[in-house]
Order: structure tokens, then C-alpha cells, then sequence
């Protein structure tokens, strides 16, 4: 059986192709029925086809005339990849390693997503499950996911290390742009609440109001001058901790707020610093996460090489235990004569022999599997013991 | 006995600490191996302390030295309670090295063996130098969270880039931490004071410059509860206050070979 995948992701398609290939969990379902023994992986990152087959390149026309058919276009932007290479690429996606930022937590629940959806049998329910593990370890023993990778979780990281469970904490919204919105919404997902939005025409008597109240505030206007000077937050704040993020530019908030007892304030230059400073740290992870990956893609691909082996390895144990049978049932005259402790002393001797006579032969054949070899030393197997010629005949 | 346990114990805080440095480098393993050398380090000393107990006539640990080996055991058994979370390792890097560093010291002092004798009674003693060291080291483990609290502050006010990369507990609960810790602490304190007060009025003894440095060093922490809960004082100044407290816990743990126990 050959492991196909065919696919495409941010490496080698731009959002515009990659967004006319992606499928929803209804038709990437659909997709896998119609390619028989496959799972379709579609993130906002990747469209990937992994198919099981007989005949590997034919499973690759089927996945590649699939994808072609939803967009003719993304041909040309495909990675066609098989076996080994293939699951280890399935490992370093579900780890995050091939993600746009290295690490980053969804894939790992959209690579279980699209396994569910799939239509796996032996091989690809192995290769997926173990990608699902690599995953997990991957960042149960590095710290690549551990940072923020983002302005705006950051921002809300920054909280966390100023008020611990963000859970109960308030946050004042001072105009709304695209990255204040995912700062607040990176806040909420902590379980802060927002309890004011301003804006150009609230008064700035009432943003003092509320600054005596909240513990962050995340400010993002157009205005050409300062929203909050620091008299007026020392004014509002007599000393309480206070987090302030400040994303405009020009910015919304005197500097001079940052030297106040218990203020910290971050702009965007600030945020941006750390969330490289993060990224790199990211980068560093990523060497110990790809040892990790390799080693789990090398134990799949010693189960894979067993697979070749297990059919010649099952059908020499049943060989043998076929010709024990027959010899315990010709010599029945004579074992007639022995009480059932006696008989059961007999069968016991018989298995132990055939097991030991067999065991080094079988380990033999799932080393040379591991070798490479495997698909010799089974068929040589087969032609000593003469297994499957009854068949034959 | 005690000797062949004094050396894994010592091993052992010491390789936390190394652990605790490594940690702090490059977080990971070398943070868990450091957890499993305190928790074992101070299984050991606990055994350490029980075969002292075992083998003494009266309060084994009623010498400088001795009482030394004990607070250490209590620093690390308080440290223990929360200190093997992930966010609190930095903390060990502080609290590891102090308590190797005391241990060697106790030892050296003759705190880690057997054989010594008291002539204080044993209940005298259990309460009065358990409750205080207990307390000291309740005290000692509040000023290292302050401290931590100081150093935190520190990187969040100069905006440095790796704060986010080796985060450290939040503000917020190493300020609670520390009160809460200084609120079991006090209590502890004010009934070994009110025993060795009791004791010294029943011997017709003179109050000594260490009592005074003692009561001088409750009135702060009784001061830094107070100004809590009065005042709301917390943050900064709460920390600074803290290491002020710990500044007179030091003084009173070196004035006491020349006073107590001279």
C-alpha cells in the first residue's frame, strides 16, 4: 500500500488560489468518500489530499484530477509527496512546523477535524493518529507554543503577567481599529470584560470616569493628539495597576503615563519588539520539535516496513502450527494412553518448540523490514516454507 | 545515620539549584529535574531531622547550628507548597542556592549531627524556636516573592522584549502570595515571642538586644498587614516593605549565637 499526498499551502500558493481551493468539513468529507481510503486536510493555510492506494501513481491522477476539477488553476502549485515523506510532512503540519507561524496551536485540532471526516483504513488511521501524538509531544516538551505570536495576544499576555487570571478584569475600548478589536476579543477569550467602548464623541470626562474603574486600556484612534495625558490618569488611578496599550499612530497616550506608580503602558513598537523577541524564541523551539517529528516519523516508518513482513511472518506461524496439529493427531494412538496433565505437557512442549524455532526468524524478517529489505526475505519466506502454494494449487 | 543523609540532601539542593539555573537559561527539563531534587531533597532532610529527633535527649535542634538545619527544612517545605509550579521556578533559583548554601553552613556548625544536649525542657523549645523559625521562614519566602515582585516590575517598566519568553508569575499573585504567606507567618511569630516572653518572666531573665530586634521585627510585619488592610497598600512599596522586614529577620538570625545562645 503507498501513502499519495497531493496538496497545496502558503509555501507555494498565494491567499487567492488558496482561498478557491479551500473546503468546508462537508465537502472535504465528500471529497474523501469519492477518493476511497483518504482524508482532506483544508485549513485557511493548506489544502492537502492524503490517499492510500495499491498503485501510488494512480492514486496521485485521482487526487490531483480532484483538486484540478474544484480550480484548474492550483495545478500548477501542488506538492505531490509518497510514503515517508509524505507522513513526515503530516507530522510537521500537525506540530505546527510548517505553519505560518512556527507553532501555532489550531492546526493540531484541525489535522484531528479532517481525520474524523476522513474515510481512513489501517495505514492512514496509524499515520494520523501518530501525526495527532507527534503534535501533542511536540508541545508538551518544547516551548514553541508557549508565547504569543501576535500584536494583539501580546497584548493580552502583557495583562496576564500584570493580573494573573484575567477573569473579572475590565477593559476600557478607546476607538476601534482592526487590531484593537482582536486585542480586546484575545482579552475576552481570557475572560476579561469589555465594559466601555468610546469614541470621537465621548466625552473625555466620562473616559476619566471609566479609567478609575478598568485595569485595561486598549486605545486605537485617529486623533492627532493624546486621548489620556498622564495627569489625568494619575488623577483617575491613585496608584492601581493599570495596563495601557496604545495602538494608534500618531498615539493616543502620553509616554509619560509609562513612569506613573503601578501604569504600564505599550505601544505598537513596544508590542512588535516582543512578539519578534517571541517569534524568534519560536524559531529556536523548532529545532528540539523537529527531532521530535523525525523520531515519530521514523517509528511510523518501521510500522509501515512491518507491514510488508506480517503477512509471510503469519502465514509461517500458521504453517507451523498447521503441521504440529497434524503431527499431535497422527501420533493420537499413542498419546491416547496419557491422563489429560500429561496430554497437556505434550501440546505445551510442542508450541514452546515451534515458538522457539520460530522467533528469531520473525525478528529477523521485521529487522530486515526496517532495512528495507522486507519484501525480499518474505518472498524468500514464502518460497522455503512453501506458504501459499496450497492456495495456488 | 544522620551523616550518610546529610550528603544526599545536600546533593540534592544543590542540584535543584543548578536545575533552577539551567531553567532559567532554557526553560524545560532541566526546571522539572530541579522540582524532583527539591521534593526528594527534602524527603531526605526530613528523614535527616527524624533520625536527629530519635537519637537526641531533648530538642535536637536547640543550637545555632541547629536550628539552622531546621529552618532550612521549613524554607523548602514552604516553598514546596507552591513552588514546584511552572511560573514559580524562577523563585528557586533564589530559594535553592540559600538553602544549600544554610545547609553547608549548619553542618559546619555541628546542626546536622547527633549527640549534642539541651538544657531547655522540649515543649519549651518545640514551641518557641518551631514557632519563630517557622515564622522566619514563612518571612524569608515573602521577601523572595517580593523580590521576584520588584524584578518583574522592573522588566514590565523597561518594556523588555523577553518578558513574554521566560514569563514569570503575574504581579498580582506574587503580591497576594507574599501577604498571604506574611498573614500565616505573623501569627506563628507572635505565639513563639508570647512563649519565650512567658519563659523569661518564669526564670526572672533580662530582656536581651535579640528580644528587642524580634518585637522590632514583628511591629513591621504587624505594620505591613496593618497598612493592607487600612491603607490598601500593595505593589512597590508593599515589596519594599517586605525586604525591609527580611533585612531585620537576617539580623535577628545573626545576632543569635551572640545573644540566646552565647
Amino acid at each position: 500500500m503507498r501513502l499519495v499526498l497531493v496538496g497545496t499551502s502558503h509555501h507555494h500558493a498565494p491567499v487567492e488560489l488558496r482561498e478557491r481551493v479551500a473546503l468546508d468539513r462537508e465537502h472535504a468529507a465528500a471529497l474523501s468518500v469519492q477518493l476511497g481510503e483518504a482524508v482532506c486536510l483544508s485549513t485557511c493555510n493548506r489544502t492537502e489530499l492524503y490517499v492510500v492506494a495499491e498503485d501510488g501513481d494512480e492514486a496521485e491522477r485521482r487526487a490531483v484530477a480532484a483538486l484540478a476539477e474544484i480550480e484548474p488553476e492550483v495545478e500548477h502549485a501542488l506538492y505531490r509527496l509518497r510514503d515517508q515523506a509524505a507522513a513526515l510532512h503530516l507530522f510537521r503540519v500537525a506540530a505546527g512546523l510548517d505553519s505560518l507561524v512556527p507553532g501555532e496551536g489550531e492546526i493540531l485540532g484541525q489535522v484531528r477535524t479532517a481525520f474524523e471526516a476522513g474515510t481512513p483504513g489501517l495505514l492512514l488511521e496509524r499515520v494520523f493518529r501518530q501525526a495527532l501524538h507527534a503534535g501533542r509531544k511536540v508541545r508538551a516538551q518544547t516551548a514553541i507554543g508557549e508565547s504569543p505570536a501576535s500584536v494583539s495576544a501580546a497584548a493580552a499576555a502583557l495583562a496576564e503577567q500584570i493580573f494573573g487570571d484575567l477573569d473579572g478584569c475590565s477593559i476600557l475600548l478607546v476607538g476601534a481599529g482592526k487590531v484593537s478589536e482582536q486585542a480586546a476579543r484575545n482579552l475576552r477569550t481570557r475572560r476579561a470584560e469589555i465594559t466601555f467602548v468610546a469614541n470621537s464623541k465621548t466625552d473625555r470626562a466620562e473616559i476619566e470616569k471609566q479609567l478609575a474603574h478598568v485595569d485595561v486600556v486598549v486605545s486605537s484612534t485617529s486623533s492627532p493628539g493624546y486621548v489620556l495625558d498622564a495627569s489625568t490618569v494619575e488623577r483617575a488611578r491613585r496608584g492601581k495597576q493599570l495596563l495601557l496599550i496604545d495602538l494608534a499612530v500618531p498615539r493616543d497616550l502620553d509616554p509619560a503615563i509609562h513612569e506613573l506608580d503601578g501604569c504600564y503602558l505599550y505601544d505598537i513598537d513596544d508590542l512588535e519588539a516582543i512578539v519578534s523577541e517571541t517569534l524568534a524564541g519560536r524559531r529556536g523551539e523548532a529545532e528540539r520539535a523537529e527531532a521530535i517529528v523525525a523520531a515519530e516519523a521514523e517509528k511510523f516508518h518501521e510500522w509501515q516496513a512491518a507491514l510488508d513482513v506480517v503477512p509471510a511472518i503469519a502465514s509461517l506461524r500458521a504453517r507451523a502450527e498447521e503441521i504440529r496439529e497434524a503431527e499431535l493427531r497422527k501420533a493420537e494412538g499413542l498419546l491416547g494412553r496419557l491422563d489429560d496433565s500429561q496430554r497437556r505437557a505434550v501440546e505445551s512442549i510442542t508450541s514452546q518448540i515451534v515458538n522457539k524455532l520460530l522467533h528469531m526468524p520473525t525478528v529477523r524478517l521485521k529487522q530486515a523490514a526496517a532495512a528495507a529489505d522486507g519484501g525480499v526475505y518474505a518472498e524468500a519466506v514464502r518460497h522455503l516454507f512453501g506458504l501459499g502454494e496450497d492456495e495456488r494449487r | 545515620m544522620a551523616e550518610l543523609l546529610f550528603w544526599p540532601a545536600l546533593v540534592l539542593y544543590g542540584e535543584a539549584a543548578l536545575g533552577y539555573f539551567g531553567d532559567a537559561r532554557r526553560p524545560g527539563s532541566a526546571g522539572r529535574a530541579a522540582t524532583w531534587g527539591v521534593r526528594l531533597g527534602w524527603l531526605v532532610q526530613s528523614a535527616l531531622l527524624g533520625v536527629q529527633a530519635a537519637r537526641e535527649n531533648g530538642f535536637p535542634w536547640g543550637t545555632w547550628a541547629g536550628s539552622l538545619n531546621l529552618f532550612v527544612w521549613l524554607v523548602v517545605g514552604a516553598y514546596l507548597i507552591w513552588g514546584c509550579r511552572k511560573p514559580y521556578r524562577l523563585l528557586g533559583l533564589a530559594v535553592m542556592p540559600l538553602a544549600a548554601g544554610l545547609l553547608v553552613v549548619a553542618r559546619a556548625g555541628g546542626g546536622t549531627g547527633v549527640g549534642t544536649r539541651s538544657h531547655y525542657s522540649n515543649l519549651f523549645l518545640v514551641l518557641h524556636v518551631g514557632l519563630v523559625l517557622a515564622a522566619f521562614a514563612g518571612f524569608t519566602l515573602a521577601a523572595a516573592l517580593s523580590a521576584l515582585y520588584l524584578w518583574q516590575e522592573r522588566r514590565l517598566k523597561r518594556r523588555e522584549t523577553t518578558i513574554l519568553r521566560r514569563p514569570a508569575p503575574s504581579l498580582a499573585s506574587l503580591d497576594a502570595l507574599a501577604a498571604r504567606t506574611v498573614l500565616f507567618s505573623l501569627p506563628a511569630l507572635t505565639l513563639g515571642i508570647a512563649v519565650g516572653i512567658v519563659r523569661l518572666i518564669s526564670n526572672g531573665d533580662k530582656v536581651d538586644a535579640l528580644v528587642v530586634a524580634t518585637a522590632v521585627t514583628w511591629l513591621v510585619w504587624a505594620g505591613y498587614l496593618a497598612l493592607r488592610a487600612t491603607r490598601g497598600l500593595s505593589g512597590r512599596r508593599a515589596a519594599y516593605l517586605a525586604l525591609a522586614g527580611f533585612a531585620l529577620v537576617i539580623v535577628v538570625r545573626l545576632a543569635l549565637p551572640a545573644t540566646h545562645f552565647a
